[in-house]
């Protein structure tokens, strides 16, 4: 019980509830049945703080970002005014601070978080919102990229679920950088929650509304972004906030494969297929995961060489090399899709599909391997083995200028026909470069191949899904 | 919903004081607005009640069906069918749908209902109760025309736009006159908007009051716009039979068309549609 106020007002629930049980049953009132009633008070800022409002800068942020500004205001006699820091200001990188009422305030009549805002400048304010409160900010809810100019203009961010918000302590909080490198300053007044009765037509959505589908296995726990919800407002305007996973109920077709937990996290659990779908208040969000779980996952053997013989490319036992892209997506002959989409407790895997050829590229900068002696790769081919397969690596050097063209360019092939391959099983391959015949350069190197078409297969691939691990360069 | 009681309690206040009204035995909502010409038209002509699931009632509902000309002289995207895709009643509502679809060189299906033929009035009170659609460029509408067009090509003919609305603007509904001298951007009529409330999330009553020489509108308990011949810039042509019309257009010069946002398919809900003399 937080003061009298509260505990009278539970009194008075409780004489109802008594009155109206006593004609209907003869139990008495448990515990369980009190509610717990929070203040109602729909003022953040009007005029000033409002009862049991704080002010609690982020870590790092200008801590002097915010002041109360007697001489700009829209309305009353003074406004929020919070001062944008330039880049490299001394004081703070960013403005960014939530305003709390650690007492929980009941938030459930209301359907939205209005006030009135203008600028020095147009900008756009990264995060602000509601329902951060340096706890477990359960009930997190931002608007994004908020357009502001120099006008007084009205705001609305529409509460996802008002029924979720009968005890919240995070009123208003807010996060913004400097714009092109410069400050600014921004005034908010007139801050409170509403009930107008517009916010209509909601419309949430999980992955951005997105039908994905994943390659998952036991053990992964991949999460659900992109939570979103949408409101219509009495101006036309759709208006989107990123809502927190708590305001959301996630269903699985499958629970035995995977099932969700109240953060938004995906729990693998078995084999087979899941689709994970959600609901908010009611209403069906808009797109869905459904997990595709190949079971237990074998990752192939962990490299054991001294990190001072290898360059990577691409492994988890090492330090990486920038490393431009794991699929350039070359136009117009190249069908391959994927990179490094599979994540294993964190063990990244890049996973191609529609193979017929494909390139990693690592060329800013390009990497002298003029040290190292062989190339290690394991791949996995994710199909029945066809007759013809082949898996070609290639290894494209820049050159002396460092750049793809110029004259100057080589490039070698090594091919691994299927007396040396399998299919679902993990093939780990040490070649030496010297079998890249034609790479004569070692010292920009910046392309690795994997090829599944050529003229043998009359230009039709012969391998079709492909994992790939542990692409690095290694002396003995 | 279609009990005599809902339909008192529903009753627009401005009835008079004093001129007791008795609907069903039931009692009296009294206000007034000594100002307001006011005639009270209490007898049910039509109670159109939307209860039979199927094709609405062919005595009463015929249909536009197609593009019209120029997008029925407004630009509008859709192709009006009667299909039961764009027009079905169902539990206790007519529904018409617009869908997003291509059909017949169109990008959009609707429907648009007309009791031309059917059935006609002059003077009384024409009300229904309906939820509206909601999103850029939808354009649903509950309206008249001179029952002589075919010999007295509109405006000549005289138009009652008992309600329009911009699903763009889901807060605000239009009612207004066309004549000879005052059509299109030149009709004379007002908006009325809800303060706490939208026309896309409930249902509200949209009618007209309208006797010689006057049409007052009203959407369900407020009076917001009484028009008089000498409110118009020409011929007062509303003393003869007019028939009703009920429609969902999709864009056109009245309210621009959909955009990415605009969530398909998209329904105008109608409770009933009640005419009194």
């Amino acid at each position: 019980m937080k003061n009298m106020r509260t505990n009278k007002v539970v009194f008075t629930i409780l004489t109802g509830f008594i009155i109206i049980s006593i004609s209907s049953c003869e139990r008495k009132l448990s515990d369980e049945v009190k509610l717990a009633n929070y203040p109602n008070n729909p003022a953040v800022y009007i005029d000033g703080f409002s009862g049991g409002l704080q002010y609690l800068p982020f870590g790092g942020s200008k801590l002097d970002a915010f002041t109360v500004d007697t001489q700009n205001r829209y309305a009353g006699s003074s406004a929020m005014r919070f001062d944008v820091p330039n880049v490299n200001d001394p004081t703070g990188a960013y403005a960014g601070a939530i305003f709390p009422d650690f007492g929980g305030r009941d938030l459930s009549g209301y359907d939205a978080l209005t006030f009135w805002a203008k600028a020095t400048q147009s900008a756009t304010i990264n995060e602000i919102g509601f329902g951060n409160s340096f706890g477990e900010n359960k009930f997190l809810t931002t608007l994004n990229n908020m357009r502001i100019n120099t006008t007084w203009t009205k705001y609305t961010i529409p509460l996802p679920d008002p029924s979720r918000l009968t005890f919240e302590k995070g009123m208003f909080w807010y996060a913004e950088g400097p714009e092109n490198g410069n400050g600014y300053t921004f005034w908010i007044d007139e801050l409170k929650f509403e009930k107008l009765g517009t916010v209509a037509q909601p419309r949430p959505s999980i992955l951005n509304g997105e039908e994905k589908v994943e390659t998952s296995f036991i053990g992964a726990n991949p999460t659900l972004t992109g939570l979103t919800q949408t409101f219509n407002l009495p101006t036309g305007q759709n208006q989107t906030v990123t809502a927190a996973p708590a305001y959301f109920t996630f269903n699985s077709s499958n629970p035995g494969v995977a099932r969700v937990n109240d953060q938004g996290v995906v729990i693998v659990l078995g084999t087979g297929n899941a689709k994970i779908t959600a609901e908010l208040n009611g209403v069906k969000a808009k797109g869905s995961l459904t997990i595709q779980s190949l079971g237990q996952f074998i990752l192939p053997p962990r490299p054991a060489r001294l990190p001072a013989n290898v360059i990577s490319i691409f492994s988890d036992a090492y330090t990486n090399v920038p490393v431009d892209f794991y699929n350039g997506f070359f136009a117009p002959f190249q069908t391959t899709l994927g990179g490094a989409d599979i994540n294993v407790n964190g063990d990244r895997i890049i996973q191609y599909t529609n193979l017929n050829f494909v390139a990693t590229e690592f060329k800013n900068p390009t990497v002298n391997v003029s040290q190292m002696t062989h190339l290690h790769v394991d791949f996995q081919i994710r199909e029945t083995l066809k007759p013809n397969a082949f898996i070609t690596i290639q290894l494209g050097d820049f050159g002396a200028n460092a750049a793809f063209g110029g004259g100057d360019d080589t490039s070698g092939q090594f091919k691994i026909t299927t007396p040396n391959l399998s299919s679902n099983q993990w093939i780990s391959r040490d070649i030496p470069l010297s079998s890249f015949t034609g790479l004569t350069g070692r010292n920009n190197m910046a392309q690795i191949f994997f090829i599944s078409s050529d003229a043998s297969s009359g230009n039709q691939s012969t391998v079709s899904t492909l994992w790939v691990d542990n692409m690095y360069f290694y002396k003995n | 919903m279609k009990t005599n009681t809902q339909f008192m309690n529903i009753r627009p206040r401005w009835f008079g004081k004093g001129k007791l009204v008795l609907i069903a035995g039931a009692m009296l909502l009294g206000c007034s607005d000594y100002t307001q010409k006011v005639t009270n038209f209490n007898q049910l002509v039509l109670a159109e009640e939307f209860d039979t699931n199927g094709p609405p009632n062919p005595a009463i509902w015929g249909y536009d069906i197609g593009r019209g000309q120029n997008g029925w002289g407004n630009n509008e995207l859709q192709f009006y069918t009667d299909r039961s895709k764009n027009v079905t009643v169902k539990d206790g509502n007519l529904v018409i749908t617009a869908e997003k679809e291509s059909f017949n060189g169109a990008e959009y299906t609707s429907a648009r209902l007309i009791t031309k033929g059917k059935f006609q009035q002059a003077y009384g009170r024409f009300e229904a109760r309906m939820r509206l659609p909601w999103g850029q460029g939808m354009w649903p509408a509950f309206w008249m025309l001179g029952s002589d067009i075919d010999t007295n090509p509109w405006p000549g003919a005289g138009e009652i736009d008992i309600m329009e609305f911009r699903g763009q603007n889901p807060t605000t509904v239009l009612g207004t006159v066309h004549g000879p001298g005052y059509s299109g951007g030149q009709s004379i009529g007002k908006s009325y908007s809800l303060k706490n409330g939208r026309f896309d999330t409930e249902f509200h009553i949209f009618g007209v009051e309208w006797g010689p020489k006057y049409i007052n509108f009203y959407v369900d308990n407020v009076l917001y716009n009484q028009i008089t011949p000498a409110n118009l810039p020409g011929e007062w042509v509303f003393d003869k039979p007019f028939f009703l019309l009920l429609n969902l257009a999709v864009g056109g010069s009245f309210v621009g068309s959909p955009n990415n946002e605009t969530v398909f398919p998209q329904t105008l809900l109608v409770d009933y549609v009640r005419i009194y003399k």
